[in-house]
């Protein structure tokens, strides 16, 4: 009898550790590293992890398939609401950072760029190098597909809502921009700072009308004068804490936080 | 015995066939029925209205308007509305909704805005917060979508926010271009292989040929829009000296390569199925050899090589991939040497995170009910092409 309550208890208790994580492609990497090491010091626990983007996460929360929402965007307000009109309450946990770096032709001279300079180059108004101080060549500019966090991260935080120029070439993915960028000498776009290599360069922002231009490094976003820096977010019901708790406990632990300095986002502490 | 289960075949055959049928009429039904609501829904984003001062006479927005009033493009009333002289002043409820309680919503936006003349409000529609019947407020009346904005429509901006902008014709177009050369390229290409395999090769070295050509057929098409991304994207941009080697033309390149292997295959199948009593009919006559091939063998197999060329432009004109690798995915007025954006790649690239039965996902199911008209448009017509040629040939 005691054997058998006993093998109830540690159902129940497995049960209880038993999670799903769904959401943006960004944070996907460290939730999948952090699950991997979770499960390997608990063994009872269980965490599944799918991607999808983070309004995939976000509406999965509100219909209630998943325990965490991984995000890359910060939740919408009437996406929130959804889910109070549902008897739930989000909380919102920021595990991490990531850096966007605006990333040029490493031949490219044009290494300063202001915010308002981004957006004249994003938005079409801008459309040779030469209006902000570069050689006399067209810019071409890359964006992310629509489905991308990045997109609307971007428009939101660098172009002040407006819209990116009808016609704004586009690519499915981080390394094909990186590979587009690196062989088109005009081109201007914008990844994660995870994903610069030797083959692009890292353009210096300003957020104060060309003050002071900071690089995008890990440092810099770190200590807050690298502007362009989004938080990496898990959201979740708050009546659901008892089972997510232990893993989100464990994204802050030193060996929570070493995954994200491992993939090159900055972390929280 | 072996009649029942002849019998159960047959009746088994039967069945798959009418199964598969039914399915392909549910998969266009489906199409149709996902795209449907698209012109009932309002220009605004769903969810939201727009509010003005109740001193301001504008009564209608047109969507491309309200875009151009949220980009700061427009600034002034003047510019929408004759008669009233007002800058433009964007405004957002989010901060409201976020930093006050539920009871004070409907107040504090209905001052905002009863107390600013050059408002523009983009306000969540919640019976909370919305400021209805709220003096020195007036909320705007709302268009639905037009087919004549949609189908001839510039502009593709389906995130733009709040009118999102569903002009298609870019797409089809760029769609119609990259296919239109891709086949331009594949045809004479193709059927020359398929006439030097069918009648001229060697059979050792048709033999080695045919396979390879087949083997095309198998390679996964993100290897080859790899390949085009990585190796013919910087050669197209040296060779024509473009700033961008992400083009239309690339992009046909490529499909064209791929849709090489179905035109041969098919085409020499169909040329190789020329009867030998009339080929030796015609060589008996005294025609050479060359001139058998092309007044007899192709003639009969014209049907044969249309199918052929239909297969490729089907191929080119469906193929997702390689258009989202290597054209650039823009969406703008198609020109071969610069980038485009095809209807597949679209389709591809939104779908994912476009919201269930929103606005933009009807629009993709729209643009994908337009991809199966143009296809089988042209089915049709080869078709018909293909059935005229063939009585004429015999």
């Amino acid at each position: 009898m005691k054997k058998i309550l006993f093998t109830a208890m540690l159902a129940a208790a497995s049960v209880l550790t038993a999670q799903t994580i769904k959401g943006s492609d960004t944070v996907l990497p460290f939730s999948q590293r952090a699950a991997e090491a979770f499960m390997k010091a608990d063994k009872n626990a269980k965490v599944t992890v799918t991607g999808g983007g983070s309004g995939v996460g976000i509406s999965a929360l509100i219909d209630g398939t998943t325990d965490i929402a991984q995000s890359s965007r910060k939740i919408k307000f009437d996406e929130r609401k959804k889910v109070e009109d549902k008897g739930g309450n989000v909380k919102e946990v920021v595990v991490a950072y990531d850096a966007l770096a605006v990333i040029i032709h490493p031949n490219n001279k044009a290494e300063k760029l202001t915010r308002e300079q981004l957006e004249g180059i994003f938005t079409g108004q801008i459309k040779n190098w030469s209006e902000v101080g570069g050689a006399n060549l067209p810019i071409v500019a890359y964006s992310r597909e629509t489905s991308s966090g990045t997109y609307e991260f971007f428009k939101e935080e660098v172009l002040n809502k407006k819209d990116y120029m009808s016609g704004i070439l586009s690519m499915p993915a981080t390394g094909a921009i990186v590979q587009s960028i690196s062989q088109t000498p005009g081109a201007i776009g914008y990844i994660g700072l995870a994903y610069i290599d030797k083959r692009v360069k890292a353009v210096q922002i300003s957020y104060d009308a060309g003050k002071t231009f900071v690089t995008p490094s890990i440092k810099t976003a770190k200590d807050e004068t690298y502007p362009v820096v989004r938080p990496l977010i898990y959201y979740y019901d708050t009546n659901k804490e008892s089972t997510v708790k232990s893993f989100i406990d464990f994204t802050f632990s030193d060996a929570g936080q070493k995954i994200v300095s491992d993939l090159g986002y900055i972390t929280v502490k | 015995m072996k009649k029942i289960i002849e019998k159960a075949i047959e009746k088994i055959f039967a069945f798959s066939g009418m199964v598969t049928t039914v399915t392909i009429l549910l998969i266009i039904a489906f199409l149709f029925k996902e795209g449907a609501g698209l012109f009932n829904s309002p220009v605004v984003e769903k969810g939201y209205v727009l509010c003005v001062n109740a001193n301001n006479p504008v009564e209608h927005i047109s969507s491309a308007d309200i875009k151009k009033i949220f980009n700061s493009v427009i600034e002034d009333w003047s510019e929408v509305t004759s008669g009233f002289d007002e800058k433009i002043e964007l405004f957002y409820d989010e901060k409201i909704l976020n930093n006050y309680g539920k009871d004070e919503w409907r107040a504090k936006i209905g001052e905002k805005i009863a107390s600013t003349p050059g408002i523009i409000a983009l306000v969540h529609d919640y019976e909370k917060s919305l400021p209805k019947n709220f003096e020195g407020v007036k909320i705007l009346e709302e268009n639905t979508i037009l087919p004549k904005d949609f189908f001839l429509g510039f502009e593709w901006l389906p995130t733009s926010k709040p009118a999102p902008q569903f002009g298609v014709m870019p797409l089809i177009l760029g769609t119609l271009l990259v296919s239109f050369v891709a086949i331009l390229l594949a045809t004479p290409l193709g059927i020359g292989v398929a006439i030097y395999l069918s009648e001229l090769a060697q059979s050792r070295v048709r033999d080695i040929l045919k396979p390879t050509i087949e083997l095309l057929a198998g390679i996964p098409s993100v290897v080859y829009g790899f390949f085009g991304l990585v190796v013919l994207v910087p050669i197209i941009q040296k060779t024509f000296n473009l700033n961008v080697g992400e083009t239309a033309l690339t992009g046909s390149i490529i499909l064209a390569i791929m849709a090489l292997p179905t035109i041969i295959t098919v085409a020499e199948d169909a040329m190789r199925s020329t009867p030998r009593a009339m080929r030796e009919a015609s060589l008996a006559l005294g025609a050479t050899h060359w001139q058998t091939i092309y007044k007899v063998v192709i003639p009969y197999a014209a049907s044969g090589i249309s199918a052929a060329v239909v297969l490729g432009i089907g191929r080119a004109i469906g193929e997702t991939m390689v258009a989202l690798m290597v054209t650039g995915n823009a969406a703008r007025l198609p020109k071969l040497f610069e980038p485009v954006r095809t209807i597949p790649a679209t389709i591809a690239a939104e779908l994912g995170e476009a919201p269930g039965g929103g606005v933009h996902y009807q629009a993709l199911f729209v643009l994908g009910c337009a991809l199966f008209l143009i296809t089988m448009a042209i089915s049709i017509t080869a078709e018909l092409i293909s059935k005229r040629q063939h009585n004429k040939g015999l």
